[in-house]
Protein backbone atom coordinates (compact mmCIF):
# COMPACT_ATOMS: atom_id res chain seq x y z
CA UNK A 1 0.00 0.00 0.00
CA UNK A 2 1.64 3.44 -0.79
CA UNK A 3 2.02 5.86 1.56
CA UNK A 4 -0.67 7.97 0.55
CA UNK A 5 -3.45 5.60 0.64
CA UNK A 6 -2.22 4.50 3.96
CA UNK A 7 -2.13 7.81 4.73
CA UNK A 8 -5.77 8.21 4.25
CA UNK A 9 -6.80 5.14 5.51
CA UNK A 10 -5.65 6.20 8.85
CA UNK A 11 -6.61 10.13 8.93
CA UNK A 12 -10.14 9.09 7.90
CA UNK A 13 -10.19 6.00 10.25
CA UNK A 14 -9.03 8.11 12.88
CA UNK A 15 -11.59 11.28 12.44
CA UNK A 16 -14.19 8.26 12.68
CA UNK A 17 -13.59 6.95 15.62
CA UNK A 18 -12.52 10.84 17.15
CA UNK A 19 -16.06 12.25 16.29
CA UNK A 20 -18.01 9.14 18.18
CA UNK A 21 -14.95 9.11 21.49
CA UNK A 22 -15.27 13.14 21.16
CA UNK A 23 -19.10 13.61 21.26
CA UNK A 24 -19.90 12.68 24.48
CA UNK A 25 -16.78 13.57 26.00
CA UNK A 26 -17.34 17.29 24.47
CA UNK A 27 -21.15 17.13 25.32
CA UNK A 28 -20.25 16.22 28.97
CA UNK A 29 -17.38 19.08 29.18
CA UNK A 30 -19.95 21.66 27.47
CA UNK A 31 -22.51 20.62 30.13
CA UNK A 32 -20.56 19.45 33.36
CA UNK A 33 -20.23 21.76 36.25
CA UNK A 34 -18.01 18.99 38.04
CA UNK A 35 -15.03 19.69 39.55
CA UNK A 36 -13.20 17.16 37.25
CA UNK A 37 -14.07 19.43 34.29
CA UNK A 38 -10.67 21.43 34.56
CA UNK A 39 -8.59 18.35 35.06
CA UNK A 40 -10.17 16.66 31.42
CA UNK A 41 -10.04 20.05 29.71
CA UNK A 42 -6.21 20.02 30.69
CA UNK A 43 -5.75 16.23 29.82
CA UNK A 44 -7.61 16.59 26.61
CA UNK A 45 -5.24 19.80 25.58
CA UNK A 46 -2.09 18.07 26.64
CA UNK A 47 -1.35 16.81 23.13
CA UNK A 48 -1.31 20.79 21.56
CA UNK A 49 1.52 21.57 23.55
CA UNK A 50 3.40 18.52 24.42
CA UNK A 51 6.31 17.60 21.43
CA UNK A 52 4.81 14.72 19.65
CA UNK A 53 7.64 13.01 20.49
CA UNK A 54 6.99 13.11 23.61
CA UNK A 55 3.64 11.49 23.24
CA UNK A 56 4.69 8.61 21.14
CA UNK A 57 7.80 8.18 23.56
CA UNK A 58 5.01 7.31 26.34
CA UNK A 59 2.64 5.58 24.51
CA UNK A 60 5.72 2.79 23.12
CA UNK A 61 6.58 2.81 26.82
CA UNK A 62 3.08 1.89 27.79
CA UNK A 63 2.40 -0.08 25.12
CA UNK A 64 5.06 -2.28 24.84
CA UNK A 65 5.63 -5.56 25.90
CA UNK A 66 6.52 -3.97 29.60
CA UNK A 67 4.11 -1.52 29.65
CA UNK A 68 1.08 -1.91 31.59
CA UNK A 69 -1.15 -1.50 28.80
CA UNK A 70 1.28 -3.63 26.49
CA UNK A 71 0.43 -6.75 28.86
CA UNK A 72 -3.39 -5.77 28.67
CA UNK A 73 -3.14 -6.35 24.87
CA UNK A 74 -1.28 -9.52 24.63
CA UNK A 75 -3.17 -10.66 27.85
CA UNK A 76 -6.40 -10.08 25.45
CA UNK A 77 -4.67 -11.47 22.36
CA UNK A 78 -4.26 -8.54 20.58
CA UNK A 79 -0.82 -8.73 20.22
CA UNK A 80 2.00 -5.25 21.27
CA UNK A 81 0.32 -2.04 19.23
CA UNK A 82 3.69 -0.48 18.64
CA UNK A 83 5.04 -0.65 15.04
CA UNK A 84 1.53 -1.82 13.49
CA UNK A 85 -1.05 -0.04 12.15
CA UNK A 86 -3.77 -0.56 14.83
CA UNK A 87 -1.04 1.19 16.81
CA UNK A 88 -0.90 4.02 14.29
CA UNK A 89 -4.55 4.64 15.10
CA UNK A 90 -4.69 4.64 18.83
CA UNK A 91 -1.70 7.56 18.50
CA UNK A 92 -3.65 9.47 16.16
CA UNK A 93 -6.24 9.57 18.37
CA UNK A 94 -4.94 10.96 21.10
CA UNK A 95 -2.38 13.15 19.20
CA UNK A 96 -5.79 14.86 17.33
CA UNK A 97 -8.40 14.20 20.09
CA UNK A 98 -7.91 18.42 20.79
CA UNK A 99 -8.35 19.07 17.67
CA UNK A 100 -12.01 17.39 17.68
CA UNK A 101 -12.82 17.68 20.93
CA UNK A 102 -12.62 21.24 21.56
CA UNK A 103 -14.91 22.49 17.92
CA UNK A 104 -17.39 20.38 19.10
CA UNK A 105 -17.59 21.28 22.86
CA UNK A 106 -17.27 24.69 21.76
CA UNK A 107 -20.40 24.26 19.35
CA UNK A 108 -22.34 22.86 22.65
CA UNK A 109 -21.20 25.49 24.72
CA UNK A 110 -22.68 28.02 22.16
CA UNK A 111 -26.19 26.49 21.78
CA UNK A 112 -26.70 26.85 25.29
CA UNK A 113 -29.47 25.69 27.57
CA UNK A 114 -32.40 27.45 25.93
CA UNK A 115 -32.76 25.58 22.66
CA UNK A 116 -32.70 22.33 24.99
CA UNK A 117 -35.26 23.41 27.70
CA UNK A 118 -37.67 24.41 24.54
CA UNK A 119 -37.83 20.41 23.38
CA UNK A 120 -38.27 19.42 26.84
CA UNK A 121 -41.60 21.75 26.72
CA UNK A 122 -42.49 19.96 23.27
CA UNK A 123 -42.67 16.50 24.85
CA UNK A 124 -38.36 15.57 23.45
CA UNK A 125 -36.89 13.32 25.33
CA UNK A 126 -33.30 14.25 26.00
CA UNK A 127 -31.42 11.93 23.54
CA UNK A 128 -34.54 12.89 21.30
CA UNK A 129 -33.50 16.70 21.80
CA UNK A 130 -29.59 15.77 20.92
CA UNK A 131 -30.82 14.22 17.45
CA UNK A 132 -33.55 16.48 16.78
CA UNK A 133 -32.05 20.00 18.01
CA UNK A 134 -28.52 19.62 19.43
CA UNK A 135 -26.80 17.92 16.17
CA UNK A 136 -28.27 20.17 13.41
CA UNK A 137 -27.19 23.31 15.43
CA UNK A 138 -24.05 21.82 16.44
CA UNK A 139 -23.53 21.23 12.40
CA UNK A 140 -20.62 24.05 12.16
CA UNK A 141 -18.75 22.31 15.00
CA UNK A 142 -18.74 19.27 13.61
CA UNK A 143 -17.66 19.87 10.25
CA UNK A 144 -14.91 21.84 11.50
CA UNK A 145 -13.88 18.74 13.60
CA UNK A 146 -14.28 16.53 11.14
CA UNK A 147 -11.66 18.71 8.87
CA UNK A 148 -9.58 19.54 11.48
CA UNK A 149 -8.94 16.04 13.11
CA UNK A 150 -8.55 14.68 9.41
CA UNK A 151 -5.94 17.05 8.67
CA UNK A 152 -3.78 17.32 11.43
CA UNK A 153 -3.76 13.81 11.68
CA UNK A 154 -2.21 13.21 8.05
CA UNK A 155 0.00 16.17 9.06
CA UNK A 156 1.22 14.02 11.68
CA UNK A 157 4.79 13.20 12.11
CA UNK A 158 6.64 12.59 15.34
CA UNK A 159 4.17 9.86 16.92
CA UNK A 160 4.56 8.10 13.86
CA UNK A 161 8.10 7.90 14.12
CA UNK A 162 8.10 6.96 17.32
CA UNK A 163 5.68 4.14 17.79
CA UNK A 164 5.34 3.16 14.22
CA UNK A 165 8.84 3.22 12.93
CA UNK A 166 8.94 3.11 9.06
CA UNK A 167 7.73 -0.07 8.14
CA UNK A 168 6.61 0.00 4.22
CA UNK A 169 2.40 -0.53 3.67
CA UNK A 170 2.07 -0.57 7.44
CA UNK A 171 3.39 2.74 9.43
CA UNK A 172 5.09 4.47 6.69
CA UNK A 173 2.59 7.39 6.15
CA UNK A 174 3.57 10.51 3.72
CA UNK A 175 5.20 12.67 6.64
CA UNK A 176 7.79 9.68 7.10
CA UNK A 177 8.46 8.89 3.41
CA UNK A 178 9.04 12.48 2.79
CA UNK A 179 12.16 12.31 5.82
CA UNK A 180 12.77 9.85 3.81
CA UNK A 181 13.55 11.22 0.47
CA UNK A 182 15.02 14.02 2.10
CA UNK A 183 17.78 11.46 3.89
CA UNK A 184 18.16 9.66 0.30
CA UNK A 185 18.48 12.87 -1.22
CA UNK A 186 15.92 12.07 -3.57
CA UNK A 187 14.59 16.01 -3.73
CA UNK A 188 12.69 15.59 -6.69
CA UNK A 189 10.21 13.10 -4.89
CA UNK A 190 10.71 14.49 -1.58
CA UNK A 191 8.78 17.83 -3.65
CA UNK A 192 5.88 15.70 -4.86
CA UNK A 193 4.80 14.76 -1.91
CA UNK A 194 5.59 17.59 0.14
CA UNK A 195 3.81 20.00 -2.52
CA UNK A 196 0.82 17.78 -2.60
CA UNK A 197 0.86 18.03 1.15
CA UNK A 198 1.12 21.70 1.41
CA UNK A 199 -1.76 21.81 -1.42
CA UNK A 200 -4.10 19.44 0.26
CA UNK A 201 -3.72 21.34 3.32
CA UNK A 202 -4.43 24.41 1.66
CA UNK A 203 -7.45 23.07 -0.58
CA UNK A 204 -9.09 21.57 3.07
CA UNK A 205 -8.17 25.05 5.17
CA UNK A 206 -10.01 27.15 2.22
CA UNK A 207 -12.85 25.06 2.21
CA UNK A 208 -13.24 25.03 6.00
CA UNK A 209 -13.46 28.39 5.50
CA UNK A 210 -15.27 28.92 2.76
CA UNK A 211 -18.33 26.58 3.85
CA UNK A 212 -18.16 27.72 7.51
CA UNK A 213 -17.72 31.66 7.47
CA UNK A 214 -17.23 32.70 11.15
CA UNK A 215 -18.00 36.29 10.81
CA UNK A 216 -20.97 35.95 8.72
CA UNK A 217 -22.98 34.13 10.65
CA UNK A 218 -26.27 35.64 11.69
CA UNK A 219 -26.53 35.62 15.09
CA UNK A 220 -22.75 35.41 15.80
CA UNK A 221 -22.41 32.32 17.19
CA UNK A 222 -22.91 28.91 15.96
CA UNK A 223 -26.18 27.32 16.29
CA UNK A 224 -27.52 30.14 18.15
CA UNK A 225 -31.66 30.67 18.63
CA UNK A 226 -33.64 33.54 16.85
CA UNK B 1 -46.87 7.68 36.31
CA UNK B 2 -49.71 10.20 36.53
CA UNK B 3 -52.44 9.97 39.66
CA UNK B 4 -56.00 10.98 38.71
CA UNK B 5 -58.84 13.01 40.85
CA UNK B 6 -61.76 15.03 40.05
CA UNK B 7 -59.96 17.84 41.38
CA UNK B 8 -60.33 21.31 39.17
CA UNK B 9 -58.23 24.07 39.19
CA UNK B 10 -54.58 24.23 39.80
CA UNK B 11 -52.65 23.50 42.98
CA UNK B 12 -48.63 24.47 42.88
CA UNK B 13 -46.67 24.57 46.39
CA UNK B 14 -43.32 25.07 45.10
CA UNK B 15 -39.86 25.91 47.16
CA UNK B 16 -37.08 26.67 45.33
CA UNK B 17 -33.91 27.30 46.80
CA UNK B 18 -30.89 28.83 45.55
CA UNK B 19 -27.83 28.66 47.61
CA UNK B 20 -25.50 31.98 47.97
CA UNK B 21 -26.68 35.19 49.27
CA UNK B 22 -28.55 38.09 46.97
CA UNK B 23 -28.89 38.23 43.80
CA UNK B 24 -27.85 34.64 43.92
CA UNK B 25 -28.98 33.21 46.59
CA UNK B 26 -33.27 33.15 45.87
CA UNK B 27 -36.13 31.25 47.79
CA UNK B 28 -39.48 31.28 46.23
CA UNK B 29 -42.10 29.54 48.20
CA UNK B 30 -45.16 29.61 47.23
CA UNK B 31 -48.49 28.00 47.49
CA UNK B 32 -50.70 28.61 44.59
CA UNK B 33 -54.39 27.70 43.93
CA UNK B 34 -55.35 29.00 40.76
CA UNK B 35 -58.26 28.64 38.34
CA UNK B 36 -58.39 25.47 36.10
CA UNK B 37 -60.15 27.27 32.98
CA UNK B 38 -58.83 31.17 33.38
CA UNK B 39 -55.98 33.44 32.98
CA UNK B 40 -53.83 34.11 35.77
CA UNK B 41 -50.98 36.45 35.78
CA UNK B 42 -48.18 36.22 38.18
CA UNK B 43 -47.33 39.73 38.86
CA UNK B 44 -44.55 41.40 40.54
CA UNK B 45 -41.04 43.21 40.33
CA UNK B 46 -37.93 40.93 38.69
CA UNK B 47 -36.24 39.43 41.04
CA UNK B 48 -39.44 38.20 42.89
CA UNK B 49 -39.71 34.52 41.88
CA UNK B 50 -42.01 34.85 38.40
CA UNK B 51 -40.04 33.37 35.80
CA UNK B 52 -38.39 30.50 38.57
CA UNK B 53 -42.49 30.02 39.43
CA UNK B 54 -43.16 29.23 36.18
CA UNK B 55 -40.19 27.18 35.33
CA UNK B 56 -40.69 25.28 38.38
CA UNK B 57 -44.18 24.36 37.35
CA UNK B 58 -42.59 23.29 33.98
CA UNK B 59 -40.21 20.84 35.72
CA UNK B 60 -36.85 23.29 34.25
CA UNK B 61 -36.55 23.75 37.38
CA UNK B 62 -36.71 20.71 39.98
CA UNK B 63 -38.73 22.54 43.20
CA UNK B 64 -37.61 20.85 46.33
CA UNK B 65 -41.15 19.69 48.54
CA UNK B 66 -43.49 20.48 46.17
CA UNK B 67 -46.93 19.55 45.20
CA UNK B 68 -48.53 20.17 41.47
CA UNK B 69 -51.51 19.16 40.34
CA UNK B 70 -53.02 20.31 37.25
CA UNK B 71 -57.30 19.87 36.33
CA UNK B 72 -56.64 16.57 38.54
CA UNK B 73 -53.30 15.34 36.70
CA UNK B 74 -50.75 14.65 39.39
CA UNK B 75 -47.12 16.21 37.84
CA UNK B 76 -45.03 16.90 40.72
CA UNK B 77 -45.44 15.27 44.58
CA UNK B 78 -42.09 15.21 46.35
CA UNK B 79 -43.83 13.83 49.30
CA UNK B 80 -44.35 10.29 47.30
CA UNK B 81 -41.15 10.78 45.47
CA UNK B 82 -43.36 11.46 41.79
CA UNK B 83 -41.81 14.23 39.35
CA UNK B 84 -42.82 14.43 36.17
CA UNK B 85 -40.05 15.50 33.37
CA UNK B 86 -40.59 18.59 31.53
CA UNK B 87 -41.27 16.31 28.22
CA UNK B 88 -43.95 13.91 29.56
CA UNK B 89 -46.20 17.38 30.97
CA UNK B 90 -48.61 18.66 28.66
CA UNK B 91 -47.28 22.01 28.83
CA UNK B 92 -47.13 24.54 26.28
CA UNK B 93 -44.40 26.93 27.53
CA UNK B 94 -44.05 30.46 25.73
CA UNK B 95 -40.51 32.05 26.43
CA UNK B 96 -39.28 35.22 26.55
CA UNK B 97 -37.44 35.67 23.94
CA UNK B 98 -39.42 32.88 22.08
CA UNK B 99 -36.40 30.45 21.26
CA UNK B 100 -37.81 28.73 18.08
CA UNK B 101 -35.56 26.16 16.61
CA UNK B 102 -33.10 28.36 13.99
CA UNK B 103 -32.37 25.20 12.05
CA UNK B 104 -36.07 24.26 11.31
CA UNK B 105 -38.58 26.16 9.07
CA UNK B 106 -42.09 27.74 10.86
CA UNK B 107 -43.90 24.91 9.57
CA UNK B 108 -41.50 22.73 10.83
CA UNK B 109 -40.88 24.34 14.25
CA UNK B 110 -44.63 24.47 14.91
CA UNK B 111 -44.61 20.66 13.84
CA UNK B 112 -41.52 19.96 16.29
CA UNK B 113 -44.37 19.30 19.52
CA UNK B 114 -47.04 18.71 17.75
CA UNK B 115 -45.63 15.30 16.39
CA UNK B 116 -44.28 14.33 19.27
CA UNK B 117 -47.79 14.22 21.17
CA UNK B 118 -49.96 10.72 20.23
CA UNK B 119 -52.66 11.41 17.98
CA UNK B 120 -55.11 10.50 20.26
CA UNK B 121 -54.23 13.43 22.88
CA UNK B 122 -54.30 16.18 19.81
CA UNK B 123 -57.37 18.32 20.54
CA UNK B 124 -55.75 21.25 18.80
CA UNK B 125 -55.41 21.03 14.89
CA UNK B 126 -52.43 22.60 13.24
CA UNK B 127 -54.64 24.61 10.53
CA UNK B 128 -56.59 25.72 14.19
CA UNK B 129 -53.36 27.63 15.47
CA UNK B 130 -52.03 29.08 12.17
CA UNK B 131 -55.15 30.69 11.90
CA UNK B 132 -55.48 31.74 15.37
CA UNK B 133 -51.97 33.30 15.12
CA UNK B 134 -52.35 34.65 11.54
CA UNK B 135 -49.21 32.61 10.66
CA UNK B 136 -50.16 31.42 7.01
CA UNK B 137 -47.81 33.61 5.32
CA UNK B 138 -45.04 32.50 6.87
CA UNK B 139 -44.98 28.86 6.99
CA UNK B 140 -42.02 29.04 4.75
CA UNK B 141 -39.77 31.04 6.20
CA UNK B 142 -36.74 30.92 8.94
CA UNK B 143 -37.08 32.26 12.30
CA UNK B 144 -33.95 34.46 11.42
CA UNK B 145 -36.44 36.06 8.60
CA UNK B 146 -39.18 36.96 11.16
CA UNK B 147 -39.67 39.70 13.12
CA UNK B 148 -40.14 39.70 16.82
CA UNK B 149 -43.68 40.03 17.10
CA UNK B 150 -44.22 37.23 14.35
CA UNK B 151 -41.56 35.10 16.45
CA UNK B 152 -43.53 35.51 19.51
CA UNK B 153 -46.42 34.55 17.42
CA UNK B 154 -44.89 31.59 16.14
CA UNK B 155 -43.32 30.39 19.21
CA UNK B 156 -46.86 30.82 21.08
CA UNK B 157 -48.84 28.48 18.13
CA UNK B 158 -45.55 26.18 18.44
CA UNK B 159 -46.38 25.64 22.37
CA UNK B 160 -50.37 25.77 21.59
CA UNK B 161 -49.94 23.06 18.81
CA UNK B 162 -48.83 20.18 21.49
CA UNK B 163 -52.57 20.62 22.63
CA UNK B 164 -51.08 21.75 26.37
CA UNK B 165 -53.30 21.15 29.37
CA UNK B 166 -51.52 24.51 30.90
CA UNK B 167 -50.20 26.97 28.83
CA UNK B 168 -47.13 29.17 30.81
CA UNK B 169 -45.95 32.36 29.13
CA UNK B 170 -43.17 33.84 30.53
CA UNK B 171 -43.08 37.72 29.92
CA UNK B 172 -44.41 37.18 26.13
CA UNK B 173 -44.36 40.70 25.78
CA UNK B 174 -41.42 42.20 27.42
CA UNK B 175 -38.72 42.14 24.54
CA UNK B 176 -41.30 43.90 21.75
CA UNK B 177 -41.84 47.82 21.61
CA UNK B 178 -45.43 49.22 21.81
CA UNK B 179 -46.12 48.86 18.60
CA UNK B 180 -45.67 44.84 18.62
CA UNK B 181 -46.87 44.44 21.73
CA UNK B 182 -50.08 45.71 20.34
CA UNK B 183 -49.86 43.36 17.49
CA UNK B 184 -49.80 40.74 19.65
CA UNK B 185 -52.03 41.43 22.44
CA UNK B 186 -55.35 40.41 19.91
CA UNK B 187 -53.64 37.14 19.77
CA UNK B 188 -53.79 36.46 23.20
CA UNK B 189 -56.89 37.51 23.70
CA UNK B 190 -58.65 35.19 21.36
CA UNK B 191 -56.27 32.91 22.93
CA UNK B 192 -58.16 32.88 26.09
CA UNK B 193 -61.66 33.63 24.83
CA UNK B 194 -61.65 30.49 22.47
CA UNK B 195 -58.71 27.72 23.51
CA UNK B 196 -60.37 26.82 26.94
CA UNK B 197 -56.98 26.14 28.31
CA UNK B 198 -55.65 27.64 31.45
CA UNK B 199 -52.79 29.83 31.18
CA UNK B 200 -50.24 31.68 33.51
CA UNK B 201 -49.02 34.56 32.30
CA UNK B 202 -45.80 36.19 33.93
CA UNK B 203 -45.68 39.73 33.75
CA UNK B 204 -44.52 43.12 35.19
CA UNK B 205 -47.22 45.27 33.10
CA UNK B 206 -50.13 45.98 34.97
CA UNK B 207 -51.25 46.89 31.47
CA UNK B 208 -51.00 43.40 30.67
CA UNK B 209 -52.63 42.20 33.34
CA UNK B 210 -55.58 44.32 33.38
CA UNK B 211 -56.42 42.94 29.54
CA UNK B 212 -55.85 39.77 30.17
CA UNK B 213 -55.87 38.08 33.38
CA UNK B 214 -58.24 36.79 34.82
CA UNK B 215 -56.79 35.89 38.24
CA UNK B 216 -54.28 37.36 39.41
CA UNK B 217 -51.45 36.67 41.81
CA UNK B 218 -49.10 39.33 43.39
CA UNK B 219 -45.05 38.07 44.21
CA UNK B 220 -42.86 39.91 46.24
CA UNK B 221 -39.15 38.33 47.22
CA UNK B 222 -39.97 34.37 46.52
CA UNK B 223 -43.18 35.01 48.04
CA UNK B 224 -46.83 35.11 47.41
CA UNK B 225 -48.33 38.60 48.53
CA UNK B 226 -51.96 38.16 47.52
CA UNK B 227 -54.28 36.17 45.18
CA UNK B 228 -57.59 37.05 44.10
CA UNK B 229 -59.90 37.78 40.91
CA UNK B 230 -57.99 40.25 39.11
CA UNK B 231 -60.47 43.19 39.43
CA UNK B 232 -60.57 42.90 43.40
CA UNK B 233 -56.90 43.40 43.46
CA UNK B 234 -56.30 46.44 41.28
CA UNK B 235 -58.77 48.27 42.89
CA UNK B 236 -57.58 46.88 46.82
CA UNK B 237 -56.50 50.63 47.83
CA UNK B 238 -53.60 49.04 50.11
CA UNK B 239 -52.17 48.07 46.75
CA UNK B 240 -49.33 49.49 44.43
CA UNK B 241 -51.56 48.23 41.89
CA UNK B 242 -54.33 51.07 42.61
CA UNK B 243 -51.99 54.00 42.88
CA UNK B 244 -50.53 56.17 40.33
CA UNK B 245 -51.73 57.35 36.56
CA UNK B 246 -52.55 53.89 35.36
CA UNK B 247 -54.71 52.92 38.08
CA UNK B 248 -58.02 51.33 37.22
CA UNK B 249 -60.33 48.85 37.42
CA UNK B 250 -62.28 46.10 34.68
CA UNK B 251 -65.65 45.96 34.21
CA UNK B 252 -67.64 42.51 32.88
CA UNK B 253 -70.72 43.76 30.64
CA UNK B 254 -73.45 41.92 28.46
CA UNK B 255 -73.79 43.90 25.28
CA UNK B 256 -77.72 45.03 25.87
CA UNK B 257 -77.89 47.02 22.59
CA UNK B 258 -77.06 49.00 20.13
CA UNK B 259 -77.04 52.53 18.97
CA UNK B 260 -76.21 52.41 15.13
CA UNK B 261 -76.90 56.29 14.59
CA UNK B 262 -74.23 57.40 17.54
CA UNK B 263 -71.53 54.34 16.82
CA UNK B 264 -72.71 53.26 20.53
CA UNK B 265 -72.86 50.05 21.88
CA UNK B 266 -74.99 49.72 25.36
CA UNK B 267 -73.55 47.52 27.82
CA UNK B 268 -75.13 46.67 31.18
CA UNK B 269 -73.54 45.66 34.44
CA UNK B 270 -74.57 44.85 38.16
CA UNK B 271 -73.59 48.79 38.64
CA UNK B 272 -75.05 50.19 35.31
CA UNK B 273 -75.41 50.53 32.36
CA UNK B 274 -72.31 51.86 29.75
CA UNK B 275 -71.64 53.29 26.58
CA UNK B 276 -69.21 52.85 24.95
CA UNK B 277 -68.23 52.64 21.48
CA UNK B 278 -69.67 50.74 18.51
CA UNK B 279 -68.74 46.95 19.24
CA UNK B 280 -68.87 44.09 16.23
CA UNK B 281 -70.36 42.00 18.44
CA UNK B 282 -74.22 40.67 19.08
CA UNK B 283 -76.75 41.59 21.81
CA UNK B 284 -75.64 39.08 24.59
CA UNK B 285 -71.82 39.10 23.72
CA UNK B 286 -69.49 39.59 26.32
CA UNK B 287 -67.09 42.74 27.05
CA UNK B 288 -64.07 43.38 29.09
CA UNK B 289 -63.96 47.06 29.93
CA UNK B 290 -61.54 48.77 31.82
CA UNK B 291 -62.45 52.21 33.47
CA UNK B 292 -59.25 54.35 34.29
CA UNK B 293 -59.58 56.06 37.63
CA UNK B 294 -58.63 59.32 36.54
CA UNK B 295 -61.38 59.43 34.01
CA UNK B 296 -63.60 58.99 37.14
CA UNK B 297 -65.36 61.92 38.81
CA UNK B 298 -67.72 62.24 41.82
CA UNK B 299 -70.73 64.60 42.13
CA UNK B 300 -72.93 64.27 45.27
CA UNK B 301 -76.48 64.64 42.86
CA UNK B 302 -77.33 63.10 39.32
CA UNK B 303 -76.06 65.73 36.26
CA UNK B 304 -78.35 66.89 33.97
CA UNK B 305 -77.10 68.96 31.03
CA UNK B 306 -73.56 67.31 31.04
CA UNK B 307 -72.00 65.99 28.24
CA UNK B 308 -70.96 62.75 30.05
CA UNK B 309 -73.28 60.08 29.41
CA UNK B 310 -72.06 57.20 31.43
CA UNK B 311 -73.16 58.19 35.45
CA UNK B 312 -73.48 55.55 37.88
CA UNK B 313 -74.79 55.49 41.18
CA UNK B 314 -72.03 54.40 43.62
CA UNK B 315 -71.35 54.07 47.39
CA UNK B 316 -67.72 55.02 48.85
CA UNK B 317 -66.02 52.21 50.04
CA UNK B 318 -62.70 53.66 51.33
CA UNK B 319 -60.38 56.50 50.55
CA UNK B 320 -56.66 56.48 50.19
CA UNK B 321 -53.92 58.87 49.83
CA UNK B 322 -52.40 58.15 46.09
CA UNK B 323 -50.12 61.52 45.57
CA UNK B 324 -49.76 64.71 47.72
CA UNK B 325 -52.78 66.98 45.67
CA UNK B 326 -54.81 63.55 45.12
CA UNK B 327 -56.48 61.00 46.13
CA UNK B 328 -57.73 57.66 45.17
CA UNK B 329 -61.55 56.84 45.95
CA UNK B 330 -63.01 53.32 45.65
CA UNK B 331 -66.18 52.94 44.82
CA UNK B 332 -69.09 49.97 44.98
CA UNK B 333 -71.26 50.11 41.83
CA UNK B 334 -73.32 47.32 42.81
CA UNK B 335 -70.54 44.20 43.54
CA UNK B 336 -68.72 46.12 40.75
CA UNK B 337 -65.56 47.82 42.34
CA UNK B 338 -64.25 51.24 40.51
CA UNK B 339 -61.95 53.65 41.38
CA UNK B 340 -61.51 57.40 40.82
CA UNK B 341 -58.66 59.56 41.51
CA UNK B 342 -59.53 63.01 42.46
CA UNK B 343 -57.58 66.09 43.95
CA UNK B 344 -57.71 66.03 47.89
CA UNK B 345 -59.70 69.61 47.36
CA UNK B 346 -62.33 68.42 45.74
CA UNK B 347 -62.63 65.29 48.35
CA UNK B 348 -62.83 67.95 51.27
CA UNK B 349 -65.08 69.75 49.41
CA UNK B 350 -67.49 66.87 48.51
CA UNK B 351 -66.89 65.42 52.08
CA UNK B 352 -66.49 62.41 51.04
CA UNK B 353 -65.27 61.36 54.26
CA UNK B 354 -68.88 61.80 55.57
CA UNK B 355 -70.31 59.82 52.30
CA UNK B 356 -68.05 56.82 53.17
CA UNK B 357 -68.95 57.00 56.85
CA UNK B 358 -72.87 57.11 55.79
CA UNK B 359 -72.96 54.94 52.73
CA UNK B 360 -74.88 57.53 51.10
CA UNK B 361 -74.82 57.31 47.52
CA UNK B 362 -72.77 59.66 45.16
CA UNK B 363 -72.60 59.70 41.36
CA UNK B 364 -69.28 58.78 39.30
CA UNK B 365 -69.20 60.26 36.06
CA UNK B 366 -66.89 58.53 33.52
CA UNK B 367 -65.64 60.03 30.75
CA UNK B 368 -63.90 57.41 28.85
CA UNK B 369 -63.60 53.78 29.01
CA UNK B 370 -61.60 51.15 27.23
CA UNK B 371 -62.54 47.91 25.46
CA UNK B 372 -60.19 45.35 25.97
CA UNK B 373 -61.79 42.75 24.11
Amino acid sequence: MSAITLTLKLAGLTTVILLLLGTPLAWWLARTHSAWKGVASAVVALPLVLPPTVIGFYLLVTLGPNGPLGQLTQALGLGLLPFTFAGLVVGSVLYSLPFVVQPLQNAFEAIGDQPLEAAATLRASPLDTFFSVVLPLARPGYLTATVMGFAHTVGEFGVVLMMGGNIPGQTRVVSVQIYDYVEALEYAKAHWLAGGLVVFSFVVLLALYMLNPTGQRRSGKPGALS
Amino acid sequence: MTLHNQQAGIKARLKVVRAGTAPQGFTLNVDLNLPGDQVSALYGPSGSGKTTCLRAIAGLERATDAYLEVNGEIWQDETHGIFVPTHQRAVGYVFQDAGLFSHLTVTQNLNYGRQRVPVAQQRVSLEQVVDLLGLTNLMDRRPGTLSGGERQRVAIARALATSPKLMLMDEPLASLDTRRKAEILPYLEKLRDQMHIPIIYVSHASEEVARLADHLVLLDAGHMTESGPTNQLMTRLDLSLAHGEAASAIVHATISGHEPAYHLTLADFPGGRLSVPQQALAVGGQLRIRIQARDVSLTLAPQTGTSILNILPVTVTAISDDSPGQVMVRLDATGTPLLARITRKSADALELAAALASGHVVYAQVKGVAILG
